[in-house]
Formats: C-alpha cells, structure tokens, sequence
C-alpha cells in the first residue's frame, strides 16, 4: 500500500495495541477496499480546495473566450450567409478531435500548463456556441423582423434589440451545455499538466475510491450549480417567455 | 541510447521532463511507423507501425462494442418513449444530466469498484453513449409531424408501421446527431481506458516514461485522426439513411 497506509511512530511510543493482527477491523479505512472513508475524508478535505480553484479557473477561461469567439463567428455568419457551412465544418472538427488527443497535438507548440489545457477547452466548446447562435437567429421569426424594420429600426439595432434577445434562450443553452460539458472534461487537464480536479482522482493510486467519490462528486456539483446559474440568468433575461407561458 | 534520443530532439523549448527530447510533429510521425528505442526499457524498440495498429484495433474495438452496448439500451427506450410521447423529463434530463459525468472518475470508478479489462471499460464507455442517443431519439420522434402519423394511422398502419416507416425516417437526422455525438464521447474516453487496464492508443499518451514525448504526440496524432475518421463515417452513413425526399426538402 502507500505511504499513507500507517503512521510510523517515534521508537519508545509504541501503543500498546499497536502490535495486533491486522485485519480489516483494526486497519485505517483507507488501507481497505470499502468504498468511502467518512474519518479520511473530514480530515483531508482541505486537499481539494486548490483542484476545485484550479478547475473553476480552467472552465471559466475556457468558456468565456470560447464564447467570445464563437458568438463573433456567427455574427459574422449571420450577415455573411457564405460563411456559416465552412464556419461550421471548421468548428466541427475541433469540437470531434478528443481533448486528451488536443492536449498532446498542442504539445510540440505550446508545452504543458494551464495555457494549453485552456486552449484545448476553448477548441472543444466552439462549435456549441456557434452552432446554437446561428439556430437562434435563424429561428427569429421575420414577420419580427420587418415589424422592426418598419419602425425605423437600422440593422444593426435590429441585431441588437430585436433578434439576439429573441435568440437569447437558444444561445444560453448553448452556454449551458458547454459550461457543463467543459467542467466534465476539464478534469482530463491533468494530462496536459493544466491541474483541476483530475489530479486528485488518482493521488491515491486508483484503488482508493474516497478520493474518486469526493473529486467526482466536487465536479458534478460544480456542473449542476452553473447549469443552475445559466438558467437563471436566462430566466431574468426572457420576462416575455413567463408571461408567454403563464 | 540515451544520448542518441538527446541528439534526435535537437534543440526547442526545454521539457518539463529533462531527459526526454522535447517533441515535434516530424519526430511524432516517425514515431508512427518505425519502432524507437526507449529510455525506460534500456533501449528496447517500442512504438512503430505494428504497435500502433494493435493500439488502434483495440481502441476501435472497444469504442464499437460500446457503442453497441449504448444502443442496444438506449435506442428502444427513447423511440418507445418518443413514440408515446411519454417520459419527457426522463429522456431530455437524462441527455443534460450525462453531460455532467466526468470523464476520468467515471473510468477510474469504474475501474476501483469493478475492477480492470474490457469487459468493465465496454460497460462505463457506455454509459457515456446512453443519454446523446436517447435524447436525440426521443427529441427526433416527438419533432415528428403529428399530421404524418395521423395519416399513417389513417391509412391502416400498425403502430410498429408508424415507428418503423414513418417516424424513424424522418427523425434519422436528428437520431444520427445522437449516435455521432456518443461515437465522439466514446473514442474520446477510449484514449484513457489504458488506466482500466485495457492498451488502447492512450498507453502512447499515458505512460510517457516508457515512449517519451515523441510517443505522446504520435498518440495524439492517431486518436485524433480516428475520431476524425469515424465522424467522417458516420456523416456519410447520415446521408445513406436520410430518405430521398427530406434531402430535397431541405435544399
């Protein structure tokens, strides 16, 4: 087992029981096989906190310049019609190209580190922005549209005030699917030396299942409460759908 | 044999790994097809053509058999469902909850409580493949005109008719953008089996000690080469299975 399975003590302080057959009775929890050591994991907890920085910082880089670029491609395709396929197809392959595999193309180019993790991330997330963009735009009915042009509105105030708040709802579950799906992979970062929370998963060596549990559940938890977060935002951002529905 | 790796790397931006030369693509792909010595092995050749391919078959192997898995559970369920228009909440909050599970817990859970081969890695590959096929089946059926199936019915077809000749024509773009999406989640996860034990072309990646940088970003290249190439597959199948009419429709 590994360095942490027993304590050594000082010569003369033996415990008295400290001789004893070992069995999985008198063993710490984690030199066991059972699936979650509750003792371990109170006085350990503390080691996640970094990871969990680590893996906020990696998700949120990595979904606000995707965004940031994604959003500004599809604009450009939605007043360039020729751009949207080859934009598409662009998008696609990076969005099917395996994140661990991105790391290591990025190897020879950028090293190891957060950079490359975050660039890999970002790779991953475009075509979900992209993609649910152009559809929300495209699902602007044009009736809308010519209403607005009616009033006087310009193109451009009408892409601003009319057609990206009615896309609004397509566009943040695009950024919800993301976000969740970028905190999931995120914690095969540690591959690319980028940190999070798949380093924690195998400190332990992979027979330790409490440290699994613990790193996986802190990832899950994470995706939920941004997923809870984006559709809050989205509630606020559409009051016309509630009065729509109600 | 050491000092020849040294020579072979030449200069560039310096390794976390000192003793390793610092990788190019020129190396990497040399890597592919002719077998290196490795520092670990004590000059052993490891990597080349053969390797590789065994490598490739395996992780082919298992992204197929996994994805069949998630098929085989996933595709009756949500054209059922679909079908009756029943399950709404299971199937779409199935697809976005399986999003959130990570990756590298799920294999390595897997592997800690299962324990390692095949077998358990076809089984965890799986339930990634699950929630995209059947949210998309059943998102794809209920997208269904609900006139089409009146008339299917109207015109004296059993329900099995109506699923079979009428509603899963129509939904195969949208139940292929399932299947393509479980086939990407699946081969990406398949790079990473190696640490449950099974030597897909992640062993390239993972045990870098053994194949060096060169072998890490040789591995890169093939897993992301296949990913590309199964993709490109399943599109064109796509277009085999959409019907004459929709493709018309659509243009």
């Amino acid at each position: 087992m590994s360095s942490w399975a027993l304590p050594v003590a000082a010569a003369g302080e033996l415990p008295p029981d400290f001789f004893q057959e070992r069995t999985s009775e008198t063993l710490p929890c984690q030199a066991t096989s059972k699936l979650f050591c509750f003792d371990w994991a109170r006085e350990n907890i503390d080691r996640y906190g970094t990871p969990t920085v680590q893996h906020l910082k990696l998700v949120a880089l990595a979904v606000l310049i995707g965004f940031a670029i994604a959003f500004t491609l599809a604009l450009l395709a939605h007043r360039r019609r020729w751009l949207r396929a080859p934009l598409l197809a662009a998008t696609g392959v990076l969005y099917t190209i395996p994140s661990v595999a991105f790391f290591f193309l990025l190897l020879p180019l950028t090293g190891r580190g957060v950079d490359t993790a975050v660039i890999a991330l970002t790779a991953f997330n475009l075509q979900i922005i992209y993609r649910n963009t152009i559809v929300g735009l495209a699902n602007v009915p044009s009736p809308v549209k010519d209403a607005a042009r009616g009033m006087g509105l310009t193109d451009r105030q009408i892409l601003w005030r009319v057609e990206l708040p009615l896309a609004s709802p397509e566009i943040i579950a695009g950024l919800r699917i993301a976000t969740v799906s970028t905190v999931a992979i995120a914690t095969l970062a540690k591959f690319a030396g980028g940190g999070g929370l798949g380093v924690p998963i195998f400190a332990n060596g992979i027979d330790f299942k409490t440290n699994i549990i613990i790193a996986g559940g802190i990832a899950i938890l994470m995706a939920l409460s941004f997923d809870a977060i984006l559709y809050g935002i989205q509630w606020r951002m559409t009051p016309w759908r509630r009065v729509a529905q109600a | 044999m050491a000092d020849d790796a040294l020579a072979k790397g030449g200069s560039g931006v310096s390794s976390t790994l000192p003793h390793l030369p610092a990788a190019s693509f020129q190396t990497a792909i040399e890597f592919i097809f002719e077998a290196q010595p490795s520092n670990v092995t004590g000059g052993k050749l490891v990597g080349g053509l053969s390797q590789t391919i065994e490598l490739a078959m395996t992780q082919l192997e298992v992204t197929v058999l996994a994805l069949a898995l998630s098929m085989v559970v996933a595709l009756p369920v949500g054209l059922y469902l679909g079908h009756r228009g029943t399950g709404e909440l299971l199937a779409v909050g199935l697809g976005h909850a399986g999003r959130a599970i990570p990756e590298l817990a799920l294999i390595a859970f897997m592997a800690a409580v299962i324990g390692v081969g095949t077998l358990n890695v076809t089984i965890a590959l799986a339930v990634l493949g699950v929630p995209p096929i059947l949210t998309n089946a059943f998102v794809g059926i209920r997208q269904v005109d609900r006139a089409s199936v009146e008339a299917a019915r109207g015109i004296g077809m059993t329900e099995a008719e109506v699923l079979s000749k009428v509603e899963v024509p129509l939904a195969i773009p949208t139940l292929m953008t399932g299947i393509r999406g479980a086939t990407i989640a699946i081969v990406a996860t398949a790079t990473i089996a190696p640490l449950a034990g099974v030597l897909t072309l992640g062993d390239y990646i993972i045990n870098e000690n053994v194949y060096g940088e060169d072998g890490v970003v040789a591995g890169a290249i093939v897993v992301a080469l296949m990913a590309l190439g199964l993709e490109l597959l399943l599109a064109l199948l796509q277009r085999r299975l959409t019907s004459k009419g929709l493709k018309l429709s659509s243009a």
